[in-house]
């Protein structure tokens, strides 16, 4: 009897333990499947004349060399609006802030604009920076919309930097006499760099795959040259993704494919770098 | 000695640190940036979206099933929007969570190290992956697949849209929850396993109620990617204006309604303002849905907190 | 007792000046008092140590003197604290100012993770020095001071963080003198290291008291006799708020005490 109970429970143990090796497996194969899928039907569609060209016959030729080039001055653009304020207000959390009510509604503002829809921002960039500040339908207003989307992000890497630096860097810079910002930024700042970078490296790898707001705050599908100023319309990956893949009728699988293929390298080749970078600097910190 | 006291005593008054006030504002300036911007998509969304109320009552708005926009007058009904967002993000939560919260549990109380360094990292690259992209997979992969199997006359559908969503909001319901399991103290554990109980019955009846508060909030915050999300409904839900009865139907969620609205609406026009009226709602429902979700997280780390 | 009573007696007083002292000081950690009425005087260019058991608020009390205590919040200190003829908690005191004038040694060394040179030419460079031929000087001389230079001097530009403990308790030390102080602190500044570096550090001690007022926190009892002219006895009360117990010529404290409790607490400790 007692042999009999004990085998129950241990089916009813390995019952459980498959189902959770079952979900586990629905979670992680799908994905692996994504990722050869792309890189084995895209990779037909790419060439040196493909990533070098302009987009010809609404874009079922050519290549997709703006659309590229458009991506990495939005990733710029985010990076360039969104990790100095992001790194202040990090600094400003760690550094200055009390803990009173202002700090915990900073906080509160944080967590929940990382929680605000793309689509949202694109509205409110639509509304702000296209026609409020007339910066139109360009470069500038795409990027300080992505920015505004970054900020959340910016702003929690960079105050989780500065918070592992160990106070004894403080304490030591701050008993000789300096002033806190002196402590910060030639103390703190340089060892919270590598946190800001890899926060920042991840901020310009959404930015990069970002569709939503650029769709409203006005991406173009196909220009006839590469945008000379911030006041210019754009291509980008993603938009030209959507558009070639949702609207252009007859549009070759190849070429669609392609595009999702360099889109995904571009981001997950960022992501690898900032992962990069944390376990480089984790090693190094308690590695000696 | 006297006069170099008196020296000193002097020196020792506070200098007006003119640059250092200057930076120490500037950065209380910045900090400040995350409620001025959140404030501030507030204040636009209130200021282009309430004037839509003028020509719509609020009853006619959540609750009219008809968005005609370039009628004459216009009409704007938005409740086929909102049940579309309600369809796709409850199947796609009733996906995810088994899912997730299984993964979670596997990888924090089952497997060996081995799995787990291989798995955390797929589930980064799932996040990683751009929504436009999980979009291009639903729409060419997966929509065909449902079609056939719901024997559809389009795969393009709700159900289509939720399991791609399920999949997105996967990343974060695995994380945030195997981060709650993980904060359920070894000794509770210990204790299940003196008084004999299996490690499934361990897992089942100690560490899952333990950290239930973050598994809650896991789901949230997956609810609440869900709902914002954008791309993969816009091309794979179907785009249709009527009010969705099933999931195997074509239907138009609100982000989906904004995105593929906005570019044809008039500046200022009707149209354009109700589409930032339904945008102030989606705002509030994320808005919301993340408070609770951190209330919830505050509580399970507060928990084991010593 | 295995003491070396020459060694305490030849403590000639040479300065009777008092450098720093304190007036009825009370210092509170938010509703928690940590240190209540004291009041001491330091004597200049002299090495005064702070002696008590675990918790008594050794650290506290040192910690008044370059308001190192200003960065915990919650923090309030009643009663004067004088420098000179300067009350450093007037409101208009400058502390930037003041910490340079009074540096302070941690119990655990502390150097940047920067290069040796860097190091120790971080506090005259924050001050406004750019000059890099002054900055060489100010360097050296602080290594030399610091009883350093000749062990570093082919590796200036090493990271610091390859320095022994000793070493890296010896170049924060440099790091202080760099700035020229006129007071050092120091909160157990040998109690993360071997007994050899803590000989050169007492050593150290000892050869700069001669140019700055040195005040010590330690739990060890050898050194506080080896090291110091002056001594005080810190002790907590029923409400764990530290008090001056006694305070007198190191010489005295250790032979002689006046009080039943620093007799108790020094040969239970030391005989
Ligand atoms: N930041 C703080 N906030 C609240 N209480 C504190 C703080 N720092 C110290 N205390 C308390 O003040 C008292 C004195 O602490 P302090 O560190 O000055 O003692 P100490 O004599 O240096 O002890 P030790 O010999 O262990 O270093 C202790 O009861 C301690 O708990
Ligand atoms: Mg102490």
């Amino acid at each position: 009897m007692a042999a009999l109970t004990i085998s129950r429970r241990e089916l009813t143990q390995r019952t459980a333990f498959s189902l959770l090796v079952l979900a586990t497996a629905i979670v992680t194969v799908p994905v692996l499947f994504i990722i050869i899928y792309i890189v084995v039907n895209g990779a037909g569609a790419l060439s040196w004349e493909f990533l070098t060209q302009a987009p010809s016959q609404a874009g079922k030729a050519g290549g997709i060399f703006p659309a590229i080039v458009g991506t990495f001055y939005l990733m710029l653009g985010t990076i360039i609006f969104s990790l100095p304020v992001g790194v202040l207000a990090g600094i400003y959390l760690t550094e200055y802030a009390r803990a009173n009510w202002l700090t915990r509604l900073i906080n509160m503002a944080i967590l929940n604009l990382a929680g605000v829809p793309s689509i949202v921002y694109g509205l409110f960039g639509l509304g702000l920076f296209v026609l409020a500040m007339k910066f139109g339908m360009s470069l500038l207003a795409a990027s300080l919309t992505l920015a505004c989307q970054a900020l959340a992000m910016t702003i929690t890497t960079s105050r989780e930097a500065v918070i592992a630096v160990p106070r004894e860097y403080r304490e030591g810079s701050l008993a000789i006499g300096t002033t806190k910002w002196q402590t910060i930024r030639h103390v703190i700042l340089p060892q919270a760099l590598p946190g800001v970078i890899t926060g920042a490296i991840l901020a310009m790898s959404r930015a990069a795959g970002e569709t939503a707001p650029i769709l409203v705050v006005g991406a173009a599908f196909i220009l006839p040259g590469l945008p000379t100023s911030p006041f210019d319309q754009f291509m980008a990956l993603p938009y030209h993704l959507y558009t070639a893949a949702a609207h252009v009728p007859g549009m070759s699988k190849v070429t669609i494919w392609g595009i999702a293929l360099v889109l995904l390298v571009v981001v997950l080749s960022f992501n690898s770098l900032a992962v990069f970078i944390r376990i480089r600097v984790r090693q190094r910190r308690f590695g000696s | 000695m006297a006069i170099a006291s008196a020296g000193l005593s002097k020196s020792l008054r506070r200098r007006w640190r003119f640059s250092e006030k200057l930076i120490e504002s500037f950065i209380l300036l910045n900090g400040l940036l995350a409620i001025i911007v959140l404030l501030g998509v507030l204040f636009l969304l209130l200021r282009e979206g309430l004037p839509a109320f003028a020509y719509t009552s609020p009853w006619q708005f959540f609750f009219g099933t008809r968005w005609y926009p370039v009628s004459e007058p216009p009409t704007f009904g938005i409740l086929s929007f909102f049940m579309a967002t309600l369809w796709v993000t409850l199947i796609a939560t009733a996906i995810a969570v088994p899912l997730g919260v299984g993964c979670a549990a596997y990888l924090a109380e089952v497997a060996p190290a081995s799995v787990r360094e291989t798995v955390k990292p797929i589930v980064e690259l799932l996040a990683g992956i751009p929504s436009i992209v999980m979009g291009l997979i639903g729409l060419l992969l997966l929509s065909p697949l449902v079609q056939g199997l719901f024997n559809l006359n389009t795969g393009l559908c709700g159900l289509t849209a939720a399991i791609m969503l399920a999949m997105m909001s996967l990343p974060i319901i695995v994380t945030v929850s195997e981060d709650a399991l993980r904060a359920v103290p070894k000794e509770f554990r210990e204790a299940s396993y003196a008084l004999g109980a299996t490690q499934w019955e361990t897992v089942w009846h100690v560490c899952l109620p333990g950290a239930l508060s973050g598994i809650a909030a896991a789901i949230m915050l997956g609810v609440g990617r869900a709902i914002g999300e954008t791309m993969t409904v816009l091309m794979v839900a179907g785009g249709a204006l009527a009010v969705p009865y099933a999931p195997t139907q074509p239907m138009m969620p609100m982000t989906a309604a904004i995105a593929s609205g906005i570019g044809n609406a008039v500046r200022g026009g009707p149209q354009y303002q109700a589409l930032f009226a339904i945008a102030l709602l989606l705002f509030l429902m994320t808005f919301a849905v993340n408070l609770v979700a951190d209330r919830v997280l505050e509580r399970q780390k507060r928990k084991f907190a010593r | 007792m295995n003491m070396n009573h020459a060694l305490l007696n030849n403590r000639a007083a040479h300065n009777n000046e008092t450098k720093l002292k304190t007036e009825q000081v009370s210092l509170f950690y938010g509703t928690f008092q940590a240190l209540r009425n004291i009041s001491l005087d330091i004597r200049e260019k002299a090495i005064t140590a702070i002696i008590g058991p675990s918790g008594c608020g050794k650290s506290s009390f040192l910690r008044l003197f370059n308001r190192m205590n200003d960065l915990i919040i919650g923090a309030r200190v009643d009663g004067r604290v004088v420098i000179d003829d300067t009350n450093i908690y007037d409101r208009d005191i400058d502390v930037v100012e003041l910490r340079k004038r009074v540096g302070m040694v941690f119990q655990k060394p502390n150097p940047f993770p920067m290069s040796v040179l860097e190091n120790v030419a971080f506090g005259p460079r924050r001050h406004g020095k750019k000059n890099r031929h002054e900055l060489e000087g100010i360097v050296e001389r602080s290594l030399r001071q610091a009883a350093l230079w000749d062990e570093v001097k082919d590796k200036l530009g090493q990271s610091a963080l390859a320095l022994s403990g000793g070493q890296q308790q010896r170049l924060c030390i440099a790091r202080v003198l760099a700035v020229e102080p006129e007071v050092i602190l120091m909160d157990e500044p040998c109690s993360a290291l071997d007994p050899i570096a803590t000989l050169r550090i007492e050593d150290l001690m000892r050869s700069l008291s001669s140019d700055y007022t040195i005040v010590i926190v330690t739990h060890n009892m050898q050194q506080a006799a080896r090291v110091s002219d002056m001594a005080a006895f810190l002790m907590m009360e029923k409400d764990r708020a530290g008090i001056l117990v006694e305070y007198g010529p190191t010489s005295q404290i250790f032979t002689n005490p006046q009080d039943k409790r620093t007799e108790d607490y020094i040969t239970g400790r030391f005989g």
